[in-house]
């Protein structure tokens, strides 16, 4: 059946609103401010066939870009009897998941009778039990230390409540009474969703619709591909790292090679560190959405279905900490190594297509879980994820305080965290300093910083990038690396491994400071303008020490000007000076 | 009795409508606008309609002199001081990025980071002062900044919602020193939580101070050196009008001023034709403004993005803004799929047909090809005497037809068709979406280009009835005219429903009532009466977003609230079919957790009614048509009559496919049509 482009048009539209509108109700209605205020959900549209998607929402979490037809297709490989009216909960990270907080429920959609797609939508809780709140254990050696694990089963069962997963599920969270707003939230998410693709269904027909999905899917994959043509053929290398999984203190080497030979692209990363004994594995669904994320990054007009997915092949062997098997622990494999995938696929295409590049962004989402009792309250937890900056680019300097490149997510309010919490926020600033140098410099990260009022707390911390910065490129320098800093009980306390800890007993008065990368630098920095240079400066993003010796600018302290002639010295003899070094 | 006038400046035209109540006469005037100074077009187009400004009672003016400054970015130079240890507030946002994919883009906060400085002083979340204010750090503060050539200062303080002591001890230390600085606090701005956001509106509010308040004197200074004699109102975001003292401190009130008036407009004509259940839209060269009115009342909203990074949040009619209009550019992208805006060629060039050097095909280079817009009659004679109709066919030919594989007239009709259904998206998203049912509703159109494509959208939304005002061009102006005067409150509250103290509540709200009648009463507006709207920003305890619930009137009990919130919650989520399956047990056991009281303090003034001042024509239907015109529908053309919108007789009924041409737009009667003209001159169009 062809399709005329008008009708395809339209029915783009439809199933792009339905999966729009599918995340806006999961927004607006949740309980976990993670999903509300930080956008961390996505909701979508899968074939029936084998769980490839549909349509996701435009506005869904980038991190979720392959992951939900993983789940969608452990679902339809492992659920007996699917029904009408069933929604299936699940969290498993090895049946096409994330980390255990991303709780997913998977609706099947039955039309005039007949099982015709799935409906899914995924939202990160605040909680999902294990050895911390929050469940970014760092010590975990196993998953079942990190929380309630489930496959799929029946949260709905043909309509009707089941109580006793519910009963489990709730008894086995912190600040359980919460998640039942979730809950609700998902279903009645994918319950209007189902309600709206059967309108969608009623007015162009089943033939016609799937004849649209058809074509989009043949389009996004003609697209991904002239925009792979444009990417020279050849073998692009690039190696970045892990500071460590959080036990043992040892860098995990992420080493892709990068093949592009005419429209398809192959993605080794075969020669990868082996499996961790912390935390820091990935599963195979989250490394593969960091591979797309980042096409998708350079190429962002691609919509999302099956389709752009079909140029790749990949070779992601379990021998690999990127395609970790049960029962390793994997709390950092969406937050983190996820990012860090993202890195070197941007590092490897930066060298193929200079023109589209970007140095690296922060590459960290600086996960942060306190819990506590709060007296006369009672218990909470309180979880963030910190910003910083991203790499200068082609087009731009890079973002102050962008979010993570997986993700959408705002962080919350400072007051909102102060109402709610035993804490008081002692600063919120700019991290100067903390962007690599370059002809566009990369953005700052930011101190994030607060003191425990009243009650004893336990924080985790897992982060990363405190040993190894987020990279320059074209002769752009790398930016500075993470430090957080504990002052407990007067004293200043570091963790081991610098951005991951966890169960760090927090008293009143007790200090936590944390301070995120920036990113890296795209370009010669002295190419830099001087009236750019002088402007960082009078902002205080840098001083004029680093002004002269990193951007080759020296400026007047009195008058607050550029000194032309002193300028145009320190970048000679600058200039000099790397000859020379080369020439050694 | 008085002679009243409405002015709504426009990004492309500027709209006059004076109105002589002694008389019963109604004038309308349409000029081009004067971006560089909004004043100029204002007073020619006035002049235009020789108008004696002495006899003139009242003016009210729809202006995007504040949007402009921000979007700009020639506002004010501002200063700002905040609470040690969060400068960058304004900054670092709340962590975000430009786009959803691609890691471009930097943020400009309308600060610069050398211009925001930081004093000693703290306030807990629950209002206790931690750390005094150390005053001569405010004063040191204010004169670093000053020394900067700062024109205003913004204080704004962490936690100043729960306590403003500090900062308005700020704010007076500054004043002292400085009499004639213009100071803004956080708190006075908006005082609810968030740091950025509060800080932000406070910004913005300082920021498009100096050239709202430059612009607003020169007006009146023109105005009254040509013999007005009263004050100058405008309108705000809210649909209420201010006078114009009052806008030059509170300048963030008007960022939405020419799109709420229009919506005004709409609510009140369609009353008059008897309905009072709108999705309403404002369709013009560029952009699409989509609002829905309930029970006789646009929908309110609490805030908007200004842009990346610049949120506001104010009390404002809920309008959804796209991308979309008659100079909206059609391109094929990299996928094969036709895209029809958001970007758009504007008033310069304009689309192909213009003859001014535009290259891209727009929709209105479409609609003109399909036989829909009169090539001999543009809009305002924006294109000279007639539009380049052979220009438009070869670009929509060679950039869409051929890499389509369609004809020139399919290529236009696609054009349109994509346009037509992101129109309709839009008005999903405001309807659907929000909970409510399209069918219930009736479909207002106007704006330049709006009528074109009511018959579609109606058809589409499965909407029982469009209305097409009698002057779909200058409706903002004549919601400029009509307007009530209206002051909206907000006070945070914060606290679980069942420990709500409901003597505080009730004191709340009589606070709001008095300063709102105190504001109403430093205005010389004629009023009727004085209507009151109580609100309440209600949730689930744990949810961040909340649902804006109207108050029943007379003594609230903590089940009234209760009741109303729940009412509320199960119309914005639970409208498909199967509601909460069988959840609301679940959903019963959560507690509720109300936010903020909200009072809206209206001035209601005399009714005027549109058909008071629309003559009834003495013609026939027959005398109204003057011409038969091939217009392309269904794939092929057919002949359709054209019809003179002024000499439709009322009463009459015209089937289409049809059009109805009128010096301001032009109405397509789709085949599956038909329109009756009603008495005061709406054209009501139902399909067959």
């Amino acid at each position: 059946m062809t399709i005329d482009p008008i009708t395809l048009a339209v029915i783009r539209g439809g199933l792009e609103q339905i999966a729009d509108e599918m995340d806006a109700t999961l927004e607006r209605m949740a309980f976990s401010p993670v999903i509300s205020d930080g956008f961390d959900r996505a909701s979508g549209i899968y074939h029936v066939r084998d769980g490839e998607v549909i349509m996701q929402g435009p506005r869904g979490l980038p991190n979720f870009i392959c992951v939900m037809e993983f789940t969608v297709r452990s679902v339809i490989k492992l659920v007996k009897n699917i029904a009408d009216g069933d929604v299936y909960i699940i969290n498993d990270p090895y049946l096409g998941g994330t980390h255990l907080m991303d709780v997913k429920m998977v609706r099947p959609f039955f039309y005039k009778g007949k099982l015709t797609a799935f409906l899914a939508n995924s939202g990160h809780w605040p909680d999902i039990g294990g050895r911390v709140p929050g469940g970014f254990s760092t010590r975990a050696t196993e998953i079942y230390q990190e929380g309630l694990r489930l496959p799929p089963v029946r949260i709905m069962d043909k309509g009707a409540l089941n109580q006793d997963v519910l009963d489990i599920i709730l008894q086995n969270v912190r600040v359980s009474a919460e998640r039942q707003g979730d809950i609700i939230a998902k279903i009645t998410a994918l319950n209007l969703g189902a309600d709206r693709l059967t309108k969608l269904l009623d007015r162009y027909g089943e033939a016609t619709v799937f004849a649209a999905v058809d074509e989009m899917k043949a389009r996004s994959e003609r697209l991904m591909r002239s925009h792979i043509e444009t990417i020279p053929d050849g073998a692009y290398k690039f190696t970045d790292y892990i500071d460590s999984d959080g036990v043992d203190w040892e860098p995990l080497a992420l080493r892709l090679k990068l093949t592009v030979s005419g429209s398809d692209v192959h993605v080794d990363f075969s020669e990868s560190s082996p499996p961790c004994r912390g935390p820091l594995n990935s599963v195979f669904s989250t490394t593969l959405a960091g591979v797309f994320i980042a096409f998708k990054h350079t190429f962002p007009d691609v919509p999302i279905n099956a389709g752009c997915f079909a140029p790749f092949t990949v070779d992601i062997p379990t021998t690999t900490f990127l395609h970790a098997q049960p029962p390793r622990p994997v709390a950092g494999c969406a937050a983190e190594v996820c990012q860090r995938v993202i890195d070197v696929m941007l590092g490897a295409l930066g060298q193929a297509i200079p023109d589209n590049a970007y140095a690296a962004p922060m590459g960290t989402v600086t996960n942060l879980s306190v819990g506590g009792e709060n007296p006369g309250k009672g218990y909470y937890v309180f979880y963030s994820f910190i910003g910083g900056g991203y790499g200068g680019n082609f087009l731009t300097d890079g973002l102050i305080n962008g979010n993570p490149t997986i993700a959408v997510a705002r962080t919350q309010a400072l007051e909102i965290f102060e109402f709610r919490y035993p804490v008081l926020f002692t600063r919120y600033a700019i991290r100067e300093g903390s962007g690599g140098a370059g002809k566009r410099r990369g953005g700052y990260g930011v101190i994030f910083e607060f003191q425990i009022r009243s009650g004893d707390a336990s924080a985790s911390l897992l982060g990363e990038r405190g040993r190894f910065a987020p990279f320059g490129i074209l002769g752009g320098q790398s930016a500075r690396t993470a430090e957080h800093v504990f002052t407990l009980r007067g004293e200043e306390y570091r963790p081991e491994h610098i951005s991951k800890d966890e169960g760090v007993h927090m008293e009143p008065g007790d200090v936590l400071s944390l301070r995120t990368p920036g990113g890296g630098g795209y370009g010669d920095p002295f190419e830099r303008p001087p009236a750019l240079v002088l402007q960082d400066v009078r902002r205080g993003y840098y001083d004029r020490a680093t002004a002269a010796k990193e951007y080759g600018v020296a400026i007047d302290p009195e008058a607050w000007v550029v000194d032309a002639r002193a300028t145009r010295g320190l970048r000679a003899r600058g200039r000099k000076n790397e000859t020379a070094d080369s020439g050694e | 009795m008085g002679m009243l006038v409405g002015v709504d400046v426009g990004g492309t035209f500027t709209d006059v409508v004076v109105l002589d109540e002694g008389r019963r006469e109604l004038r309308i005037g349409k000029v081009a606008s004067t971006p560089d100074d909004q004043s100029s077009g204002f007073i020619t187009a006035l002049d235009d309609l020789h108008v004696s400004y002495s006899d003139i009672d009242l003016v009210t003016h729809g202006t995007t002199v504040a949007t402009n400054a921000v979007l700009e970015r020639d506002g004010g130079r501002c200063g700002l001081i905040a609470t040690r240890g969060f400068r960058d507030i304004l900054e670092l946002r709340r962590r975000d990025r430009p786009h959803m994919y691609g890691l471009t883009g930097t943020y400009e906060p309308l600060i610069p980071r050398d211009r925001r400085l930081e004093v000693t002083e703290r306030i807990a979340a629950e209002g206790a002062v931690l750390t005094p204010l150390c005053e001569d750090e405010v004063l040191e503060a204010g004169r670093l900044l000053l020394a900067q050539w700062s024109e205003a200062i913004v204080v704004s303080f962490m936690n100043s919602y729960a306590n403003p002591e500090h900062e308005l001890r700020a704010k007076e230390i500054l004043q002292a020193e400085w009499p004639d600085l213009y100071v803004v606090t956080s708190s006075e701005t908006l005082p609810v939580f968030r740091e950025f956001e509060r800080t932000s509106t406070a910004v913005v509010n300082a920021y498009v101070q100096p050239n709202v308040g430059q612009y607003l004197e020169r007006l009146e200074e023109r105005l009254h050196a040509r013999g007005y004699g009263s004050d100058l109102f405008i309108m705000q975001s809210n649909g209420g009008m201010m006078s114009s003292a009052a806008v030059r401190n509170l300048p963030l009130n008007t960022v939405l001023s020419g799109p709420a008036a229009g919506v005004i407009a709409a609510t009140r004509i369609a009353a008059e034709d008897g309905f009072a259940n709108l999705i309403t839209y404002d369709m013009g060269g560029t952009s699409l403004d989509v609002s829905l009115v309930q029970a006789g009342k646009p929908l309110p909203s609490s805030g908007m993005d200004l842009e990346f990074g610049i949120p506001l949040m104010v009390s404002m009619i809920d309008i959804h803004t796209i991308g979309a209009g008659g100079g909206s550019i059609a391109r094929i992208d990299q996928g094969g799929l036709l895209q029809v805006g958001p970007q758009s060629a504007g008033a310069e060039p304009g689309p192909v047909c213009y003859g001014k050097n535009g290259t891209a095909p727009t929709l209105t280079d479409a609609n003109l090809i399909l036989g829909r817009i009169n090539p001999r009659y543009p809009i305002a004679g924006v294109a000279g005497a007639s539009f380049d109709v052979a220009g438009a066919r070869s670009v929509i030919a060679e950039t869409i037809g051929r890499p389509l594989g369609l004809s020139t007239e399919e290529a236009a009709q696609a054009i349109v068709t994509v346009a037509n259904n992101r129109i309709a998206g839009s008005l999903r998203r405001v309807s659907i979406d929000k909970g409510h049912d399209p069918r219930e509703f009736a479909l207002f159109s106007f704006g330049g280009s709006g009528p074109l494509h009511a018959g579609f959208l109606l058809k589409e939304l499965s909407i029982g009835q469009g209305i097409v005002p009698y002057f779909p061009g200058i409706a903002s102006a004549w919601g400029c005219v009509i307007a009530d005067r209206q002051h909206d409150f907000v006070t945070m509250q914060n606290c679980l429903l069942d420990a709500l103290d409901l003597a505080e509540v009730e004191r709340i709200f009589a606070d709001h009532l008095a300063a709102g009648e105190e504001m109403l009463a430093g205005e010389r507006v004629p009023l009727e009466r004085v209507s009151v709207i109580r609100e309440a920003d209600i949730s689930y305890e744990g949810q961040t977003h909340v649902i804006r619930t109207s108050l029943p009137a007379g003594k609230l009990s903590h089940e009234t609230i209760a009741e109303s919130f729940r009412k509320a919650y199960l119309q914005h989520y639970g409208r498909v079919e199967e509601g909460f399956g069988g959840l609301e047990e679940l959903l019963a056991q959560i507690p509720i957790r109300l936010l903020n009281l909200r009072t809206a303090v209206i001035g209601v003034r005399a009714d005027v009614a549109l058909k008071d001042y629309v003559k009834a024509p003495d013609s026939t239907v027959a005398a109204a048509c003057k011409e038969e015109r091939a217009v392309y529908a269904d794939g092929e053309f057919v002949s359709c009559p054209v019809f003179e919108r002024a000499k439709l007789p009322w009463g009459a009924m015209l089937h289409g496919p049809a059009l109805i041409e009128q010096p301001d737009t032009t109405v397509w009667l789709e085949p599956w049509c038909r329109a009756t003209v009603a008495a005061g001159g709406s054209l009501l169009i139902e399909v067959t």
